[in-house]
Parts: structure tokens; C-alpha cells; sequence
């Protein structure tokens, strides 16, 4: 009985907690500025059904696309357990969808081939991180804390695989030992071979599996709340962020409509001037992005697949498109807390841009798309490189000093060169 | 058959009271590259030879506006945007082939919301379509038979726009041995040139974006790399001569090599 009181109360503060978390993200994220997303229903769930919930892009690279799939597929499988370890704690019963016979069996069956392949996707994802050190789950913007979120994520997951099967192990030995209350239900693939190695009294036994029990659902809802601040996120973000994909072509930037206004008025001086408050030119923080940047930025699993492609990281410039990300939602959670703090946001003499991504990175770019296409979730690290560069363009006129040499000759000759407008046509006579 | 090639502005064409069914988008670097002069005139060979009533702009036409965009500066962009579409506009062009994918791209993108409102084609596409329609076919015994062939996804045409087969099909008539770069398609690597680079010195690193791609190109072992961008022109032949291969390998334009293996 006070078992089940622990497990409810333990139940619903992790329920909280998480949902108070949860919605500070969901306001960051509307930090940022308007855009429509709402059109093309279908096509949109079409996207999301095949990037993230079918895992397409990520068979670009066919081996952690695999093992990925284990752990993707064991985790989203595995929960269904987590329905009965629930029902279980709040009312005393054990195991309690076994009415289910033949079928339960099989469930079993399946969550144990699950979780050990989950085991050892993660063991494996951790050897490629750490011992052979793969050089995009290695480069200098994962250092310290990326690093140290990524080796958690990889722990917590094979201990939570770890306890289920121990305490399948230890509820099968009591099956076998007619143990009362454990009576003979389920399939133990794996965890028969674990419960060789246990010890035979009756009473150690069901303290591991309790002990494995409660281990695993508080592991659960720990893990469910380092969420919110772990790049682990993307397991739920995952769906909405591709949902509300970019679905035009990639080539396509959007034309800025407060700028097509000026240009209107500056071409036909007969029209009136644009009213309202001026805004701010491209992105110097955050909140000069859309919501869907933020979104990309909390969606990031920092895989690393963009930097990996980018013709500019992989030439040894400074930029990588998955730090602009970083960096992106690094920010965020900065001025998220400044609002918690102070009822809105207060100055802070920081910005995104500077602060965070310097010039050097963003004049880097060369705006191919490699990043944008590789991204298993979606998220466009292109589109925020090309608002820093307005602000900094239109905003400062602090462009390198060859691009500026290009925009006047474009506007004075209509050709990036230094030619002549009159001497377009001349190679059509030559 | 070079001084026979006649190149017809819209506004000509306009004082003969007549008017182009398309209208030939030359672009900065066709216009003013000496390298790309050449793809320019081919691409006209081409128009003139399957009988194609087209025209160019002329001192008319102005740069799109890309690099201004891409670089940041969208008061440019949209001054340049929407003096081309006014000048499109008066001469009721509806339908347009551009030589170079970053003027596609952006006419054919970003000039609709601005209200310019055109049938944009690359000219890989429209030899695509004049292959398929029978009206362009290889000289039996051409120049590239057997040679071994590769084609560089220009990132504008490739990944920005989904165009992967129009520039592979005019290779593929050719009875080449073909070959794919170990990076292609939706997974091909910059030239080094896009979002204004061709304009700029490359920030620090330890290596240039076109080394780095002509690298693949040696791997492939093709004495020809297909191009289909003026800006990968100029930085593949750039890549080939740091790497000192000017006599092993040659970089051509799909329109170049399609008037060699048609003899136009």
C-alpha cells in the first residue's frame, strides 16, 4: 500500500514537473516571430510520417541508421510496458495485462529482443563516440557539457534496458521457483540466460526485482525530465519539427515584406510611404528569428550530419552549421531564464549574433543546402546564417569589403563585376 | 556556322512587330566571363539550330539579384528583382531559360511573390526535352563515345531545386562511360562559389571548397566533368589547374558538350 502511495505521488510530481518544463519551451519557442505553417495538411503529414516517424533521411547513412532504428523502435515499443509498470504501481497488481495469454507471451518476447537490441545500439553508439571517436561526434563544439549530455543519454539508456531484463530475470527465476504472487506468464528470450546467474533464495530474488522495478520507472521519469534540458529532446520534437517542414524549394528564401514595401515606394515615389513601426532588418538575437528556428534549435540532436557535409567545415573555415543551432538554442535558454527572472526580457548585453556566432562563421557559408538536406529532422541552419548576414548587412553595412565592391558595382552596373552595363550584349557581336 | 549565328534582342524583335515564344536569360557571367561567353553561344547554337523563336534582353538585362540576396542585402535584391520584372513585364515574356541555375533559382523562386510570374527552365531542361522530342541527337560517332564522363551537381539546380535527371540525360545519349562522383545528387558538394563566395577571399581554413571537390573528380577517373553552372565552371577549371591536371581532364558545359556531339 505505501508502495503504491510512493509510486503515485513520484508518478504525478514527474508529470508536473515535466509539463512545467515543457511549456517554458513552448514559450521560448514563441519568442519568435509569426509564420505560417498551417497550409498543406496532408503534405505535412505525409513529411513527418516518413522523416521522422519512418526515419528516411537517416538511412543516408545506412549503419547508425540501422542501429538507430533499434533504439528508436525498442524505446517507442517498449513504452507500451511502461503502461503496465504503471497500472502495476497504482494498484498492487503484477503484471496485470497477462489476461492477454498467448499475446502477452509474445509481448514479452518482443520487448526483451528490443531492449537487448537497444543495449547494444547504445553500447555500440558509445564505443563510436568514445573510442573510436568518429570525427563529427568529436568536433570542438561538443566539448564539455554536448559531450557529457551525449554519455548520460547513452548510460541512461542501457541502464534502463539493464534493470528491465534483470528484473525480468529475477521475475522468471521466481516463476520457475513457484515463488507466490509470481505466477508463470511471459516469454524470456533474453533475460533467461541473466537468470542463470542469480542467486536461488526466494527472497533476494524479489528485492531485485523490485529494486530493478522501481529502478526503472523512477529511471523513466527522471530521464523524461532531463529532457527539456538535454539535446534528447528531438525524440519528441522530432514530429512537430517536421511536420511543419519548409515544403518549398530549398533555393527559395523568403523575400522580406518589409523591405518590398521601401523598394515599392522607392521605385514609384507616387505611392505612399510605408507606415507602422520599423523593424529591426534580419536576426541580431532570438528573437529577431522564427518560431520555427526556435524550434530547430530545441530539435537538434546535435548529430552532427550538417557540419559533416558542409563544404566550409570540412575545408577547416570555422563555421558549423550544427553550433549555429547550438548556439541558437544556448541563447534561448539564456533569455528564456532572463524572462523567468525579471517578468520580461531586460537587456543583457548579449546577442546571438557576436556573443554566440561570430563573422567569421556566418560569412563562411556558401548557402548550398548540404546542411538543410542532410538533417535527418529537417531543420535549416541556412535560413538563420542568412538572417544574421541581413542584420549585419542591412543593419550595420558591415559586410567583408569584396562583397560590399560587389553590391556597388550590381547596383550601379547591374552585374556583380565591374562592367558596364552598355557592354552586356557585346560577346552576341564579337 | 559560328558567323551565321545570329542573336536576336526582344526589343528587334519588337520593331518587326514579332515577339520571342522564349526569351533566353543570359545572365552576368554568360554575359561578361570570357569562359562562360562561350557556353552562351553554344546554348544559342542550340536555339537557333532546332528552329526556336527566342530572344536575349540585351543591355536590358540586369543581374537577378542573387548574390545581393544571398549575401544579405535584400534592399538590392528586390531594387534588381523588381526592375527585371518590369522590363519582363513590358515585353509579356511568359516563359524563360536561364544558362546559369543561381538566376534560375531565383526568377523562377523568389520573383513570383515580388509579382513577376514566368515558365522558368534551366537549359539542361530544355535539351532534356528537346532529346526527348527527338529534335537534338548525337552524330553517330561523336567525340565523347567511350570517353569516361562525370557531372557535378550544381547546388542551385541540384539540391535547391530537385533538378538531377535534365543534366544526366543529356550525358546519357551520348554512348560515354559515365561515371557518378563518390558525392552527387542530393548528397553533392559545393563548387565553393554559392552565397556570394565567388565574389569574396574564403574565410581562413586549410583548404579551398573547389580543391576539395576536384579531388573527387581525379578519384572518378573521367577525363571529362560536365558542368552546368558559369560559377562551377570558373571553380572547377580553377580546382584542375591547382591540381595540375589541365592535360588529363576537361571541364565542359552540358550545352557545350551537347553542339559537339550534335555537330551544330
Amino acid at each position: 500500500m505505501i508502495g503504491q502511495l510512493i509510486f503515485g505521488v513520484l508518478l504525478i510530481a514527474g508529470i508536473i514537473l515535466f509539463y512545467k518544463n515543457a511549456s517554458k519551451i513552448y514559450r521560448n519557442i514563441r519568442l519568435g516571430k509569426s509564420l505560417d505553417r498551417s497550409d498543406r495538411p496532408s503534405e505535412r503529414l505525409k513529411v513527418m510520417l516518413l522523416v521522422a516517424f519512418g526515419q528516411k533521411k537517416m538511412f543516408k547513412k545506412p549503419i547508425p541508421a540501422i542501429l538507430h532504428l533499434f533504439v528508436y523502435v525498442g524505446f517507442c515499443i517498449i513504452n507500451i510496458e511502461m503502461l503496465e509498470i504503471v497500472i502495476d504501481g497504482l494498484f498492487g497488481t503484477h503484471r496485470v495485462l497477462s489476461f492477454m495469454g498467448g499475446f502477452y507471451d509474445f509481448l514479452i518476447f518482443s520487448f526483451e529482443i528490443l531492449a537487448f537490441l537497444v543495449l547494444m545500439g547504445c553500447v555500440v553508439f558509445a564505443v563510436r563516440r568514445n573510442i573510436l571517436k568518429l570525427k563529427r561526434l568529436n568536433q570542438s563544439e561538443l566539448d564539455n557539457w554536448p559531450k557529457t549530455d551525449a554519455n548520460l543519454i547513452l548510460t541512461a539508456e542501457i541502464l534502463l534496458m539493464a534493470a528491465f531484463l534483470l528484473m525480468n530475470a529475477a521475475d522468471y527465476k521466481l516463476q520457475q521457483l513457484g515463488a507466490a504472487h509470481y505466477h508463470a506468464v511471459g516469454s524470456f528470450p533474453i533475460s533467461q540466460y541473466i537468470a542463470s546467474w542469480l542467486p536461488d533464495q526466494v527472497s533476494t530474488l524479489i528485492g531485485i526485482e523490485r529494486g530493478a522495478w522501481w529502478f526503472h520507472i523512477i529511471g523513466v521519469l527522471a530521464f523524461l525530465n532531463y529532457l527539456p534540458i538535454s539535446k534528447h529532446l528531438h525524440i519528441i520534437l522530432a514530429f512537430p519539427n517536421t511536420y511543419f517542414s519548409n515544403l518549398e524549394p530549398k533555393g527559395k528564401f523568403e523575400n522580406m515584406p518589409s523591405v518590398t514595401a521601401e523598394v515599392q515606394v522607392m521605385l514609384d515615389p507616387s505611392l505612399p510611404p510605408p507606415t507602422g513601426e520599423p523593424t529591426r532588418f534580419g536576426v541580431k538575437d532570438v528573437q529577431d528569428l522564427t518560431w520555427k528556428n526556435l524550434l530547430d534549435a530545441y530539435t537538434c540532436t546535435e548529430c552532427g550530419r550538417c557540419t559533416a557535409a558542409c563544404p566550409a567545415n570540412m575545408t577547416g573555415k570555422l563555421l558549423s552549421p550544427r553550433k549555429i543551432m547550438m548556439d541558437t538554442r544556448d541563447r534561448l535558454t539564456d533569455v528564456g531564464l532572463n524572462i523567468d527572472k525579471n517578468g520580461e526580457f531586460v537587456d543583457d548585453g548579449k546577442s546571438l549574433l557576436d556573443t554566440h556566432i561570430s563573422r567569421e562563421e556566418i560569412w563562411a557559408c556558401t548557402s548550398c543546402n548540404a546542411c538543410v538536406e542532410q538533417c535527418p529532422v529537417n531543420i535549416n541552419p541556412l535560413e538563420i546564417i542568412i538572417g544574421l548576414r541581413q542584420y549585419a548587412v542591412m543593419e550595420e553595412s558591415q559586410a567583408p569589403a569584396s562583397v560590399n565592391n560587389m553590391f556597388s558595382n550590381l547596383e550601379n552596373n547591374g552585374a556583380p563585376w565591374k562592367y558596364a552595363q552598355a557592354d552586356r550584349a557585346n560577346w552576341a557581336n564579337q | 556556322m559560328e558567323n551565321e549565328l545570329h542573336i536576336p534582342t526582344v526589343a528587334e524583335l519588337l520593331a518587326k512587330g514579332e515577339s520571342p515564344d522564349l526569351l533566353f536569360w543570359v545572365g552576368c557571367a554568360g554575359s561578361f566571363d570570357e569562359r562562360a561567353q562561350r557556353i552562351t553561344k553554344d546554348i544559342c547554337k542550340i536555339l537557333q539550330h532546332v528552329g526556336i523563336k527566342y530572344a536575349i534582353l540585351g543591355t536590358e538585362e540586369s543581374c537577378t539579384g542573387d548574390p545581393a540576396k544571398r549575401a544579405g542585402n535584400e534592399f538590392l535584391f528586390q531594387m534588381q528583382a523588381m526592375m527585371n520584372i518590369q522590363v519582363l513585364d513590358g515585353y509579356e515574356i511568359k516563359k524563360i531559360v536561364t544558362a546559369c541555375p543561381h538566376c534560375f533559382n531565383t526568377i523562377k523562386n523568389e520573383y513570383p511573390s515580388l509579382g513577376g510570374h514566368y515558365e522558368v527552365i534551366h537549359h539542361t531542361q530544355l535539351i532534356q526535352s528537346l532529346i526527348d522530342e527527338g529534335k537534338l541527337k548525337p552524330a553517330d560517332g561523336n567525340e565523347f563515345k567511350g570517353k569516361r564522363i562525370t557531372y557535378h551537381d550544381p547546388c542551385y539546380l541540384g539540391r535547391a531545386n530537385d533538378v538531377y535527371e535534365a543534366p544526366r540525360k543529356a550525358l546519357e545519349v551520348l554512348d560515354a562511360d559515365l561515371v557518378e562522383l563518390k558525392r552527387c545528387k542530393s548528397n553533392g558538394l559545393c563548387c565553393g562559389a554559392g552565397g556570394a563566395q565567388m565574389f569574396k577571399e574564403p574565410e581562413k581554413g586549410n583548404k579551398d571548397v573547389n580543391v576539395e571537390r576536384i579531388e573527387d573528380v581525379i578519384e572518378s577517373k573521367a577525363s571529362i566533368v560536365a558542368a552546368a553552372c558559369p560559377f562551377c565552371m570558373t571553380m572547377l577549371r580553377d580546382g584542375v589547374k591547382v591540381k595540375d591536371k589541365e592535360q588529363e581532364i576537361q571541364v565542359l558545359d552540358i550545352a557545350e558538350i551537347t553542339v559537339k556531339a550534335n555537330k551544330i
